[in-house]
């Protein structure tokens, strides 16, 4: 002890750096100076359009208050009750499909070529955005609620499938293999050992999903594909600023809505 | 569960009747709804044109077919702009979900009225998909990339404070308490006790994002908010198909690589 | 000196914690505080560094009337004050370095500690702790490299770093393994013997308790049923403070595993 008090401790310490060789931190801070130069460089805003719009901008968020749900009402009902029938029909179609794709998709259940292209089917649907989806709905199917239906489905697809494909992986494979020790079929042993295990989150998920789509078929009316997006496409062309205000107000409490009842459904299911 | 005796002697059943009943009514009541709903879509429906689908894709396909290579060299600006709106916005974004997480948050919020606005401006930063915010500030703002960053930014606020003060509501309090101990002020207990425990968080939900950003930014052109979405929809409107093809596989690819690096980022520093 | 007088706190769901503790520490005593979970064990230690409000009564160090602080105040008193904890609450992303000086934290300004610009004296003193505790070579490492030893040695640095007058320590062995748990409470007592500091050490563990406590307070649904000397520890104080229980045979270990200890210490 006596050696310890005569011991001279530094007076200086410095936290070791999350990367250790200080050429790669150089090299990592400059790059991203770099980038972060060239990347507003070319941006290039026009400020005199910029502060041409600010009065508009300012008009647009007094417009919140109050929003005008009136002039526009009867559109706005009808586009926001399109948008929910495809929210919930996409939902139910794109889940109904993504259970044999996630099925197919998951490494633990499938042989390998069922596997690939189930994998194949879902990146390809989690690529492109919904509108990317829809525009080619629209082309392909008319105009209306039906493109923005398939659209959002397929996306669904994506989306789903692969979190279904990812828990069916993590399944405890004890219980999977107990339940095949009965002797039971292929889907007697979906339905006994894999069902339970992912069944409470896919719940959640679904309820999830039915909220994104609902989002996004605000959007999909944007291209053409049906419900409120158009209505609110039109309000902004004609710079409508309080009906558009309504409109988004009434996506915001919807959405609340829903994020209310989901939180409340995943406390029920677990 | 219940089991039922009878004449037989005792049969397991997993629900009473009464459940029985009501688990049918459910179904019932959702098979309902998905059946209006899909009948009002229909109803919206030109179905010749939907049965008129496959000509129509075949057509298109052909159309498209083979790609115009040479179209490149003018998707390249536009390509940057894309990353760097998806970039930028993801980083106006952080930095202002950073505090609002903290406001949001039950456990460092300064008071109930505070905690509230906050909440308010996650829901409604969230509930309005990027391609609607980039409508509105294109109609404020003007067009350009720097409609698009804001979209973005205004979009991936919500998204990025709402994983966030969930994250901050889940840390240990016990190393908060331990800091507060020593004396330390407000402040000297966010930066010590709180901010390392979420970290780790922080930096994945910004990685996440920006993925997710990627994706989003391809399309914010269509409404005018730079990118390359704006040749998207010229070539459409234009029925320049085999542009259109390029710019498809162009996105795709653009998604792939920042998939990739997501996933390596991600890996490094979890 | 610390004095509580008539303590009292009730939480908000109606639990009655501590019924009106009355306790008094001469500087440099090192008590036990022991009692089954539930007694308010942990509240009572909260309550003297306000980490829980108490409902009424004083708690007096030295001159200064703890309950009736500022919050400014009340900061600058916790420094008097150091803690160590049951799970160690290290900052388990930081080092163990930046854990110790995390004790300093109410002698610094705001952008020193964001930048760690320790003064040099308290960097100097934080490595002489850590030698003291023997974790030395481990300044750099993160804290949750740590065994659950290794990190109450840091909790101990980090709230000996305080210069603190009296140390509040909450249940210290309570997730080490029997070896680890007497080193821990020996090395905690040396040093409050070293720097004479009080000390009021959490305890569910009669025999550590009786062990390397000068004094035992025990205590049973909020209230002192016992304060005394170790050896006071009789099958029916016991009893009174935990209930019903066979206590013959716990003290007659006591005894033995006594010795072992203090042959140990010889060695």
């Amino acid at each position: 002890m006596s050696m310890a008090a005569e011991t001279r401790y530094p007076d200086r310490w410095r936290k070791p750096p999350l990367i250790k060789s200080s050429l790669l931190r150089w090299c990592l801070w400059l790059g991203a100076a770099i980038y972060l130069a060239l990347a507003l460089g070319t941006m290039d805003i026009n400020w005199q359009r910029v502060a041409e719009g600010l009065p508009r901008g300012q008009k647009f968020v007094t417009a919140f208050f109050p929003p005008d749900f009136i002039s526009r009402w009867d559109s706005i009902v009808e586009g926001i009750l399109e948008s929910i029938w495809m929210t919930v029909i996409s939902t139910v179609a794109g889940i109904a499909l993504s259970v044999p794709v996630g099925l197919g998709a998951a490494r633990n259940l499938a042989p390998m070529p069922v596997y690939l292209s189930c994998r194949g089917i879902i990146a390809l649907s989690r690529t492109f955005p919904e509108v990317i989806l829809a525009i080619f709905a629209v082309k392909l199917f008319g105009f209306g609620p039906f493109a923005g239906f398939l659209a959002l489905s397929i996306a669904t697809i994506g989306f789903f499938a692969k979190l279904l494909a990812e828990d069916i992986e993590d399944c405890d494979p004890g219980q999977a293999e107990a339940v095949k020790a009965t002797g039971a079929n292929w889907f007697q042993w979906i339905n006994y050992a894999i069902q339970p295990q992912v069944m409470p989150r896919m719940i959640g998920l679904s309820v999830y999903r039915l909220d994104i789509n609902f989002r996004e078929s605000a959007v999909v009316g944007i291209v053409g594909g049906g419900g409120i997006g158009a209505t609110l496409l039109t309000a902004f062309d004609r710079y409508e600023f309080d009906s558009a205000a309504a409109i988004l107000v009434t996506i915001i409490v919807i959405v609340m809505v829903l994020e209310y009842c989901s939180g409340y459904l995943r406390k029920w299911v677990q | 569960m219940v089991t039922i005796n009878t004449d037989d002697g005792p049969i397991w059943r997993r629900r009473t009747t009464a459940q029985q009943w009501m688990h049918w009514l459910c179904w019932l009541i959702g098979v309902a709804i998905v059946v209006y709903c899909w009948k009002l879509i229909s109803d919206r429906t030109i179905w010749f044109f939907v049965t008129d689908a496959g000509t129509q894709a075949a057509d298109l396909a052909t159309r498209m077919v083979p790609p115009k290579w040479s179209y490149m060299e003018k998707l390249w600006i536009p390509v940057w702009d894309t990353i760097n709106i998806a970039t930028l916005g993801t980083l106006l974004a952080l930095v202002a979900a950073f505090p609002i997480a903290f406001l949001a948050a039950r456990n460092t919020t300064p008071n109930k009225a505070v905690r509230a606005i906050a909440l308010l401006v996650i829901v409604s930063s969230r509930s309005i998909n990027s391609l609607i915010w980039a409508l509105m500030l294109v109609a404020i703002i003007g067009p350009g990339v720097f409609a698009g960053v804001l979209a973005i930014g205004f979009r991936s606020i919500g998204f990025c404070a709402k994983l966030l003060y969930e994250a901050i509501e889940e840390i240990d309090p016990n190393q908060v308490e331990a800091i507060e101990a020593t004396g330390a002020t407000g402040g000297q207990k966010l930066i010590y006790g709180v901010i390392p425990q979420i970290l780790p968080t922080f930096a994945g939900i910004s990685v996440f994002r920006w993925d997710i950003n990627i994706r989003e930014s391809t399309v914010l052109g269509l409404v005018g908010a730079g990118g390359i979405g704006l040749q998207l929809d010229a070539s459409i409107s234009t029925l320049a198909w085999t542009q259109v093809s390029l710019i498809l596989l162009v996105i795709l690819a653009t998604v792939i690589v920042s998939e990739w690096v997501s996933a390596k980022v991600r890996h490094a520093i979890i | 000196m610390l004095r509580l007088d008539k303590l009292h706190k009730r939480y908000p769901t109606g639990d009655e914690a501590l019924k009106g503790v009355t306790l008094e520490i001469p500087d440099g005593q090192v008590i036990a505080l022991i009692g089954p979970s539930g007694a308010g064990k942990s509240t009572l230690i909260r309550c003297i560094n306000r980490l829980v409000e108490p409902t009424s009564g004083s708690v007096k160090l030295g001159d200064t009337e703890l309950t009736t602080l500022s919050s400014g105040a009340l900061r600058a008193a916790r420094r008097r004050m150091g803690m160590i904890f049951q799970e160690y609450a290290l900052v388990e992303r930081l080092t163990v370095m930046e854990n110790v000086l995390s004790g300093r934290l109410g002698y610094v300004g705001f952008w020193q500690s964001w930048f760690r610009r320790f003064p040099p004296k308290d960097i100097r003193e934080a490595f002489r702790l850590l030698d003291r505790v023997g974790l030395m070579t481990m300044a750099d490492k993160r804290a949750d490299e740590l065994s659950g030893g290794q990190r109450q040695r840091v909790g101990i640095a980090r709230a000996l770093i305080q210069d603190p007058e009296l140390l509040l320590v909450d249940e210290p062995t309570a997730s080490l393994d029997p070896k680890t748990s007497r080193q821990i409470m020996r090395l905690i007592c040396e040093l409050c013997r070293e720097r004479k500091l009080s000390a009021i050490i959490n305890i569910h563990d009669v025999l550590l308790a009786q062990m390397f406590a000068e004094r035992i307070v025990g205590l049973r649904l909020g209230e002192i049923v016992y304060d005394g000397p170790p050896s006071g520890l009789k099958p029916d104080v016991l009893t009174e403070i935990y209930g019903e229980e066979d206590w013959e045979s716990t003290i007659e270990k006591v005894d033995e595993e006594d010795e072992e200890d203090l042959e140990a210490v010889a060695k």
